[in-house]
Parts: structure tokens; C-alpha cells; sequence
């Protein structure tokens, strides 16, 4: 496959499931509010937010675009690698069992008894408890993806494997299936691997911010875009390693979860 | 001055994390590379990159976990 054709693919990918992870704990924080308050406030704060969202992208984007390239390379490229290794990194503590696994059914229903036990929000027809948790659930996770779009779509923009667009139509496509499966499921996608999918993610964006930021500071690297293949499978490598490394010998699961209080993000 | 405050904590917490070691060994790392690579020492500096980022999370990892 092309390297360029090899870019976009990685793009849309890594936007997808990007927005997926984040989706599905958004849409954990909504079925709780939902649920325990009023479903017109809370779609109401869902909607905002996206709109919110959307308007991030859109407003960042053209901004972005005019930026000089190699500068643009190396400051974004930078905060893709710092936000790609982040990722990596706590999914690899996850996965050697160093950090709990994201537990959404145990989220919902601490989201859940908060939501009741708030007091009534509610003035004329609108529940604003229900709307602002809601739409902060959704703004703040849907963030990071926002944040994945600019970043990784602006850089592609560059070498012409992609753009903003297509890193937001991944994105969308996600928030769209999630979205779906969640109507007819009524409850927490507890079974999508949340951890896997953040691994997948983490080392992507390392791999293309090291590519990046490197192109940026001056780096030539052999066989151009090529040698993207050649650092992706490097990261992947060194993260299946690290987890295979630091794995704890003392690490109990159940059902590949580690039974634990549930750390925040 | 809380709002600011609130406002830039948020930002970095957005950005750098909760290991800091990870933004400032990326930036480091960065600076490096781009010695290397206008010394026209391309070979160091194209094999430092990927490296040099193992080398960062591996230090961000042996924290987390000694913790």
C-alpha cells in the first residue's frame, strides 16, 4: 500500500477509535444522568456539546493552516507525541496491571447515585443539573478527541496523507456508532476494550509525532514516508514489551479486569 | 486570578499530564535531534528520535511503577 494511502488509513483509524474510547465513557455519564433525571435536559447538554465541539475544530483548524510548516511540525508534532505517550503510557501500566482497568459499569453507577442524591436543578421545563453534567461529560471527552483531530489531521495536512476533515469524519463516524449502540444497548458498553483500543491509539500518535516533530527540527528520514512503517512497528514492539516486563506477578483479574477502586484519568 | 489559575492548571493537566518527565524528556529530546540533524549528523539524529522517546517513556514507567 502506498505511504501516503498507509497516512490516511492510520489517520482515520486513529481518529476512530480515538473517539470511540472517548464516546463510550461519555456515553456512560449520559446514561446515568438520563436515567436518574430527565432525558430531555441531558440530550439537550449531549447536543450542546457536540455543537461546542464541532465549533473547537472549526474554528482551530483554518488557524492552524497558517501556520509556517516546519513550525507547525515541530509544536504540533511535539503535542502529539507528549498526548500520544500519554496515552501509551497508561495503557501500558493497565495492561501489566499497574493501574485499574476503566470499569464503566462501576462508573455508572457512581455517576448514577450522585445524580440522585443532587438536588433538584430544575428551573421552568429545563433540568440544568442534568444539562451541565451532561454536557461537561461529553465537552471534556470529547476534548481529547478534538484534540487528536487538530493535531494529527493539521501534520498529515502537511505531507498531503490527509486533513482535519478526514480526522473529523473518523471521529464523527464514531460518535455516530457509538451513539446507536447505545440506544438499542440502554446501558454502559462495558465490553468494548477500552485498554486495547488506547494502546492502538497511544502508539500511533507516538509514532507520527515522532515522524513529525522530528520532519520539523531538520530530520531526514530513510526511505522519506516510508519509514513510517519502520517506527510504528519499533513502538509497538517496545509497548508489548514494556507490558510483557513490568507485568505483576501478583495480578489477579476477573475476566481481564483488575478488581480495584477505579482511577480517574 | 482563581479562573486563570483554574484556566492554565486545566491546560496542563490537558497537555502534560500527570508525568511531567514525559513533556519535558519530549522537548528535550526534540532539541537534541534538531542539533544533530543541522550538524548534518542525519544518521544520530534520525535513530535518536525513536530511541530517545523509548528512553522517556521507559523513565515515565520505572516512576509510575516504583510509586
Amino acid at each position: 500500500m502506498p505511504a501516503l494511502a498507509t497516512g490516511a488509513v492510520f489517520l482515520v483509524v486513529s481518529a476512530f477509535l480515538a473517539s470511540t474510547v472517548e464516546m463510550v465513557e461519555a456515553l456512560t455519564i449520559v446514561l446515568a444522568v438520563g436515567v436518574s433525571r430527565q432525558w430531555r435536559s441531558t440530550l439537550i447538554g449531549v447536543g450542546a456539546a457536540l455543537v461546542a465541539l464541532a465549533a473547537v475544530i472549526a474554528a482551530l483548524g483554518p488557524a492552524l493552516a497558517l501556520i509556517p510548516i516546519d513550525a507547525l511540525r515541530v509544536v504540533v508534532g511535539a503535542l502529539l507525541l507528549i498526548f500520544g505517550l500519554q496515552w501509551l503510557r497508561k495503557a501500558i501500566l493497565r495492561a501489566s496491571g499497574h493501574m485499574a482497568l476503566h470499569d464503566e459499569g462501576a462508573i455508572y453507577q457512581r455517576e448514577l447515585a450522585a445524580s440522585r442524591l443532587a438536588q433538584d436543578g430544575k428551573r421552568s421545563s429545563m433540568d440544568w443539573y442534568a444539562f451541565t453534567l451532561a454536557f461537561k461529560g461529553v465537552f471534556l471527552e470529547g476534548l481529547e478527541v478534538a484534540f487528536i483531530v487538530l493535531t494529527f489531521g493539521a501534520n498529515a495536512a502537511t505531507d498531503g496523507t490527509g486533513s482535519i476533515q478526514l480526522a473529523a469524519a473518523g471521529a464523527a463516524i464514531a460518535v455516530v456508532l457509538v451513539t446507536i449502540v447505545g440506544a438499542i444497548a440502554r446501558q454502559p458498553l462495558s465490553r468494548v476494550p477500552e485498554n486495547t483500543m488506547k494502546f492502538v491509539v497511544g502508539a500511533m500518535l507516538t509514532t507520527f509525532g515522532i515522524f513529525w516533530s522530528g520532519e520539523g527540527v531538520g530530520v531526514v528520514w530513510p526511505g522519506q514516508d516510508a519509514a513510517i512503517l519502520g517506527i510504528v512497528t519499533f513502538v509497538f514492539l517496545t509497548a508489548l514489551l514494556s507490558v510483557r516486563t513490568l507485568q505483576r506477578p501478583d495480578r489477579q483479574t476477573l475476566g481481564g479486569r483488575v478488581p480495584a477502586a477505579v482511577t480517574a484519568e | 486570578m482563581t479562573f486563570i489559575k483554574r484556566f492554565l492548571a486545566f491546560w496542563y493537566d490537558f497537555i502534560v499530564g500527570d508525568d511531567w518527565v514525559v513533556a519535558v524528556g519530549v522537548v528535550a529530546l526534540l532539541t537534541a535531534a534538531g542539533v544533530l540533524a543541522h550538524a548534518n549528523l542525519q544518521s544520530s539524529a534520525w535513530v535518536l528520535m525513536p530511541v530517545g522517546v523509548v528512553v522517556v517513556l521507559a523513565i515515565s514507567l520505572r516512576r509510575a511503577t516504583a510509586d
